[in-house]
């Protein structure tokens, strides 16, 4: 069984900005584990020969020319803001100092 | 913390007891026309807002898709460092909470950057070369733009809300990455800027960069650290974000070092932490301490599929780069015919490329490096901005050079013309005229001024009559005297000697 502790989760929990009750932080532990396992068991059965894989379909290089398409004009843009003002996006201020 | 309040030792004393390591992150914004992962304009200066898509906003279920000149790029650039170019690179998700960036997290790379293990020669302004290893180039895309308000200052600190414009969001950036640096001393902050001027140089060299520092094409961010001589393992490093003048980037190491020794000094342990640079007062204060928010939790970029380079991709794109920088100036030097400490003064005023265009445009390396070492730096100098940026171009200066050579000015007069045309009078001949600057050529003018000159040194003049023409000196100091510098001396002098009837003893 994997080692995920409570602590665990809420660490994980913080970083995602998701509120999680004491009760839940136990039970996700536990859950946590099982899903860790479960992938665990892939790498048990992927040899050395196994390149790691990043994607399920097999293609590389897609790439677009570098050519400006359609824009959205800043009415669009802002349709779907909470808030707005001067043209631009209206956010709570932030206060980690960044 | 109010800026700086804090305890520094000077320089010199610093570095007797301390070793610094240097280490930087610079961000370059490429010129492509779109954006990295959308077909969005990549515009500086445009209406907020407006130059976004779908992608750019993280709207649900967009996809992004790889700008290949963006890929290109990348590729030119670790190239042009010396990296070997990856054989297969992934993009990955750099996840965290910021309104910079609409879709939660930021679209880079992580374990597989595209160019790795390169290394470049850094030549500081006496010619002392140092080697910087580059770690890494990496893919990534630029983050939007906040303005804070509300508060006092424009600060986050005291800010009410932040407006948040996405036109930025999304600009393809490379970010370059060095190893530690050792072994630079008391040369570390000339070394930080010749560093970030060189990277600059690659960048715009190869056309993939505007490479404008004022617009924040290119940001660098400086990590220093200090340990006792002889010790191996490096101290604890603070990294001031977005030192974004070369000027800047000097002091700011320059001020780091001088902290940490004082912090040292103290007896107490270097905070891990993010500085924040302040022009103003030339210091940094504190930003944000290394925390949990710092696990970003990277992972594959599950819309996006792997870059794989091939020998035949990457040898057209090495067939396509310029000629170095370094190796340009060494060619440049042996063209133009300057020695060692000319073209080094020409190169550290920066204005190499100046006087590439102006020799272009037709005048001799001597006459472009006369005007853009003397008159144009002098005026630069004043103006307190670089040279290249005063307005003058390679036709003014043809142009310029022109009027003396046809004797129409001198160049004491040639000084007033430049006044005129970077005052916006005109061009060289209009001002010319306007100022009535044009050296005084009719000898009806000429000849009144000799004849006072004469009569007011008239045994002077008896000595020119008897033989001693070295005596015109004097004459001719006088009528120049007289027409206010705006005579031609040589003519003058040829007038005086008719005047007297001894030109057959010229």
């Amino acid at each position: 069984m994997a080692e995920i502790n409570r602590d665990d989760v809420a660490h994980l929990a913080r970083l995602a900005h998701i509120d999680m009750s004491d009760d839940e932080l136990d039970r996700m532990a536990g859950e946590l584990a099982v899903i860790v396992d479960s992938i665990k068991s892939v790498s048990e059965v992927a040899g050395d020969d196994v390149p790691a894989t990043s994607h399920p379909i097999p293609l590389s290089n897609v790439f677009r020319d570098d050519v400006v398409g359609e824009t959205l004009s800043n009415e669009e843009a802002l349709l779907g803001a909470p808030d707005n003002a001067d043209g631009r996006f209206k956010v709570p201020a932030i206060l980690d100092g960044e | 913390m109010t800026a700086g309040t804090e305890e520094i030792l000077s320089f010199e004393e610093a570095l007797e007891k301390y070793d610094p390591v240097l280490g930087f992150e610079v961000h370059v914004e490429l010129n492509t026309r779109t954006k990295m992962f959308s077909s969005a304009p990549n515009a500086f200066g445009d209406v907020p807002n407006t130059n976004v898509t779908p992608v750019d906003l993280g709207l649900p279920g967009v996809l992004p898709v790889v700008n290949r000149v963006a890929v290109e790029s990348a590729i030119k650039i670790g190239l042009a460092l010396g990296c070997k170019i990856a054989e297969k690179c992934y993009f990955a998700r750099k996840n965290y909470f910021y309104p910079d960036t609409p879709k939660n997290f930021q679209t880079s790379q992580y374990e597989d950057p595209i160019a790795y293990d390169g290394s470049i020669d850094i030549e500081l302004a006496d010619g002392t070369v140092f080697t910087v290893a580059i770690e890494r180039a990496h893919m990534e895309e630029d983050a939007g733009k906040l303005t804070h308000m509300g508060g006092s200052t424009g600060r986050i600190q005291g800010a009410e809300f932040s407006l948040v414009d996405y036109n930025r969001a999304g600009v393809p950036l490379i970010e370059i990455v060095t190893k530690p640096i050792e072994g630079v001393g008391s040369r570390a902050p000339e070394l930080a800027k010749a560093y970030v001027a060189a990277i600059r140089e690659i960048v715009k060299n190869l056309g993939v960069s505007d490479a404008r520092m004022e617009r924040g094409n290119v940001r660098c961010d400086a990590n220093v650290s200090l340990r006792p001589y002889g010790q191996e393992k490096f101290g604890t490093r603070t990294e001031t974000k977005n030192v974004n003048s070369l000027r800047a980037v000097e002091h700011a190491v320059r001020y780091e070092i001088q902290r940490h020794a004082a912090v040292l000094d103290s007896g107490t342990p270097i905070t891990q932490e993010t500085r924040h640079w302040h022009e103003d007062t030339r210091s940094t204060t504190s930003g944000r301490p290394k925390s949990d928010a710092d696990d970003y939790r990277y992972f594959p970029e599950p819309d996006l599929v792997p870059v794989v380079t091939d020998e035949a991709w990457i040898g057209r794109l090495r067939s396509e780069l310029p000629e170095p920088p370094a190796e340009r100036r060494k060619r440049l030097q042996a063209d133009w015919g300057y020695s060692d400490a000319e073209f080094r003064d020409v190169v550290n005023a920066g204005v190499m490329s100046s006087v590439e265009d102006t020799i272009a445009a037709g005048v001799s390396a001597a006459v472009a490096r006369k005007w853009w070492m003397g008159e144009i730096s002098r005026r630069a100098k004043i103006a307190d901005v670089e040279p290249a940026e005063l307005g003058v171009t390679p036709e003014l200066i043809v142009e310029l050079n022109f009027l003396i050579e046809s004797g129409k000015i001198n160049d004491k007069l040639s000084r007033d013309v430049l006044d005129g045309v970077l005052a916006g009078e005109g061009t060289p001949t209009e001002v010319v005229e306007k100022r009535g600057l044009a050296v005084v050529s009719d000898d009806g003018p000429l000849l009144e001024a000799i004849d006072g000159a004469l009569a007011a040194q008239p045994e002077v003049a008896e000595k020119i009559r008897g033989g001693k023409v070295q005596a015109v000196g004097a004459i001719v100091g006088g009528v120049m005297k007289a027409t206010r510098g705006q005579a031609d001396a040589g003519r003058v002098r040829e007038l005086i000697l008719q005047r007297l009837g001894v030109e057959g003893q010229l």
